[in-house]
């Protein structure tokens, strides 16, 4: 038979070669060699938009001058205020509502559906639409709901509604932390609600027995029976907000106002695709992969621990 | 049998060959070759263009080229927001896709340096009266290096900013009345930024929803700089030596403090969404209700005169000039020029185009369906400053454009820009810290280019 003749003519090697060869080399071009050619790239001088001048290999340079420029910092320093409020409020909102969902009521599955939507959705759709929710003027949704409230003499005194949600440099990171928040604590909800329906209910019936109160269970049970799932979604969460992009350049027009809400990365965007520094932006692409790198070894050895203790 | 393959394998070189053979005889064509509509009938031409009014009118336009020539025209509207990104990616992957690209004034520098677009040079010289082209127009949409009488585009669409203003506001007896009271003289369109801001200010009405103007603030793409430049200019600053390229002592002068201070305070009388304001959204503000006036592109100004979109002011606006400033009169120049890409594989049929394009009839039919030609006699004739109400202050703005540095590191400098002004006037940076800041980096980006050049 034509397929026997065929098999036999390989040995072991070659067909385990033959089954991973394409995915090596789909993985080679993809992943591997452009990781390379940007390493390559971050010691040159070179503008991808001006191609008839030839890369400059210049060593450090393109380092140097990202770790000796002011404003890069000020950058970091946004990101980190970013990923700070940002991944702490949708850890608190997350877990509170995985505990809120993890009992029984009537149309629970309907429920969990509904809060998971806003993360399946598209960051830029949620951009957009968060764009009109937060519009500074009367014309802004939230502004309008809030109107009653903010029109009250007592806080009228203290300032001048509206609020200007996207375009007060002081409050305009407070709107990317709402809708990221918004679209993202429904995936720490997910994570803790898997953790915590894995927790075997004896436990619990034993502290009953023991009439341990509801703190105790919380602090002594739930808590570190859950903690290792929830590291895992907080390393993802921490991972992904400081790569924050999308919603920045939809939501506050890229950064805006100013450079208020402008992240690491949406300044790695401005580098390559808009000034072409193409060079510079393959070394600062680095350096915020290094960072990612360091931060999620952090948590990974800080859940090796947990996992042990628990 | 392995003999048989090679023969396979070599047969299939020389048929490639062949075909490499034919492409270079096809590039071998004299440039300026007319094309007959029997030789043309399968032929096309990609024109990329950003998504707006004019590009519409250029692919009507298009059409009596399609039943001259045979040859269809395809007018790629291109999102503003991504018109920038999606060019230079097509361009750095060296597509084929667009023929001829109707790019910003400000691409020159890059996309000619860059080896982007075709130089036009001598075939323009041979081609097109560049005598009956507005000279400015020339200058900002197709030569690079300034001066160098080098062409690498022929003006498509010629831009200015300029202000629509409610003529029910401005011209109410009670407002007029009280107008006067207040400012002592009458209210009318604004010749100077100090009367713009006494308008502006007169009509700030918060408690009605009420501003006085919308202009550009926006931190997106070259928003706020195609703002306040012009007020810059008008105020006795600019951006640098175009000789020197030295930029310290220029951008950063006092009276380039004076003017971001000026803007800055403007934006008090400024809906409060403002500081995200670019073209579209003074265009809804206007159309709301909510400013007495609004700067824009002329391009814009018809969708403020269209009933359709414009339910209830389209009858009620009136236009002006932007004003002169205490030191001067500049306006930001808007619109773009056409170029021919280096990739593209039909750069003659291209070249047939644009010279269609630039005959007086046809320069004709682009002004009335709504295009700014560049057109000297066109431009200057009183059936073209009637056509529209807008058209006679667009004609007589004319003579006031300035661009924005074209050279090919315009991006960073624009970028830097961009950050400091908005961080300006939303409170982030003082007038003086974010001029200092720009001028620092400018010269950082010129000394950079400079080294590039000299190493070179």
């Amino acid at each position: 038979m034509q397929i026997n003749r065929f098999s036999r003519g390989m040995s072991d090697y070659q067909l385990k070669m033959a089954f991973i060869m394409p995915t090596m080399i789909l993985l080679i071009l993809m992943n591997i060699f452009p990781l390379l050619w940007s390493l390559f790239l971050s010691f040159y001088r070179y503008k991808v938009s001006i191609p008839t001048v030839p890369p400059k290999y210049i060593g450090l340079r393109n380092y140097s001058d990202l770790f000796t420029d002011p404003a890069i910092w000020g950058y970091f320093r946004t990101t980190a205020y970013f990923v700070l409020l940002a991944v702490t409020a949708q850890f608190f909102i997350g877990f509170g509502l995985a505990l809120l969902l993890n009992r029984e009521f009537p149309a629970k599955g309907l429920v969990t559906t509904l809060l998971l939507l806003p993360m399946m959705l598209s960051p830029v759709v949620v951009g957009l639409f968060w764009r009109f929710i937060l519009l500074s003027d009367n014309a802004g949704l939230l502004n309008y709901l809030l109107s009653p409230i903010l029109n009250l003499p007592i806080l009228r005194s203290i300032f001048d509604p509206p609020i200007e949600w996207t375009t007060n440099p002081k409050i305009a990171m407070l709107a990317v932390v709402i809708v990221d928040t918004w679209m993202w604590s429904p995936f720490m909800m997910l994570i803790a609600l898997a953790g915590l329906s894995a927790i075997p209910k004896y436990l619990y019936e034993a502290a009953d027995v023991d009439r341990a109160s509801a703190w105790f269970k919380f602090r002594w049970i739930t808590l570190p029976l859950v903690s290792p799932l929830l590291l895992i979604a907080l390393l993802f969460r921490t991972m992904d907000a400081f790569k924050m992009f999308d919603i920045v350049y939809v939501l506050t027009y890229r950064g805006g106002p100013g450079n208020a809400t402008e992240t690491v990365s949406m300044n790695l965007y401005k580098l390559a695709f808009e000034n072409y520094n193409t060079g510079k932006a393959c070394a600062m692409a680095y350096i915020l992969l290094i960072i990612i790198v360091a931060l999620s070894n952090i948590y990974v050895k800080y859940l090796n621990r947990v996992k042990g203790e628990t | 049998m392995k003999r048989f393959c090679i023969m396979i394998v070599l047969a299939l070189l020389v048929v490639m060959g062949c075909d490499n053979k034919k492409e270079e005889e096809e590039k071998a064509k004299p440039e300026d070759a007319q094309i007959s509509p029997q030789e043309g009938t399968q032929e096309s031409l990609r024109i990329a263009w950003a998504e707006w009014n004019p590009a519409d009118y250029l692919e009507e336009l298009s059409k009596d080229f399609t039943s001259d020539t045979g040859i269809n025209v395809e007018v790629v509207q291109i999102p503003w927001e991504s018109f920038q990104s999606e060019i230079s990616v097509a361009f750095v992957g060296k597509s084929s896709n667009y023929d001829i690209v109707i790019g910003d004034s400000q691409w020159l520098g890059m996309n000619s340096v860059g080896g982007h677009y075709v130089d036009m040079t001598d075939w323009i010289n041979e081609n097109i009266d560049v005598a009956s082209i507005y000279g400015p127009a020339m200058t900002a949409f197709a030569e690079y290096p300034k001066g160098s009488g080098k062409y690498w585009a022929l003006p498509a669409e010629v831009d200015a900013a300029g202000y629509v203003y409610r003529k029910d506001l401005f011209e109410d007896p009670k407002e007029m009345e009280a107008f006067q009271e207040k400012y002592g003289y009458a209210l009318a369109p604004p010749k100077t930024y100090k009367e713009l801001r006494d308008i502006a200010e007169f009509f700030t009405r918060k408690d009605k929803d009420l501003y006085g103007i919308a202009t550009w603030y926006s931190n997106s793409y070259d928003g706020i700089t195609m703002g306040f430049q012009q007020v810059m200019w008008s105020f006795g600053g600019s951006y640098g030596d175009t000789e020197t390229y030295k930029v310290d002592g220029h951008i950063n002068s006092e009276d380039s403090v004076k003017a971001l201070e000026y803007y800055k305070d403007l934006l008090k009388f400024a809906p409060p969404d403002a500081p995200n304001y670019y073209w579209q959204e003074t265009s809804d503000a206007y159309k709301a209700g909510k400013v007495a006036m609004a700067m824009n592109y002329f391009a814009f100004f018809p969708g403020i005169v269209d009933p359709e979109e414009n339910a209830n002011y389209h009858d009620k606006s009136g236009f002006f000039v932007a004003p002169a400033g205490p030191k001067g009169h500049y306006i930001s120049i808007g619109g773009q020029g056409m170029s021919i890409s280096t990739y593209s594989k039909k750069q003659d049929i291209a070249k047939q185009y644009l010279k269609w394009f630039m005959q007086k009839p046809v320069q004709e039919k682009w002004a009335k369906l709504g295009g700014f030609t560049p057109v000297k006699e066109i431009l200057e004739s009183d059936a073209f400053k009637t056509a529209t109400p807008y058209n006679e202050a667009f004609a007589a703005s004319f003579p006031y454009l300035r661009d924005f540095w074209a050279v090919p590191e315009y991006a960073e400098l624009l970028a830097e820009c961009q950050t400091n002004w908005s961080a300006a006037v939303t409170g982030q940076k003082s007038p003086k810290e974010a001029l200092d800041a720009i001028a620092k980096k400018h010269e950082e980006i010129f000394a950079a280019a400079k080294m590039e050049s000299t190493e070179e």
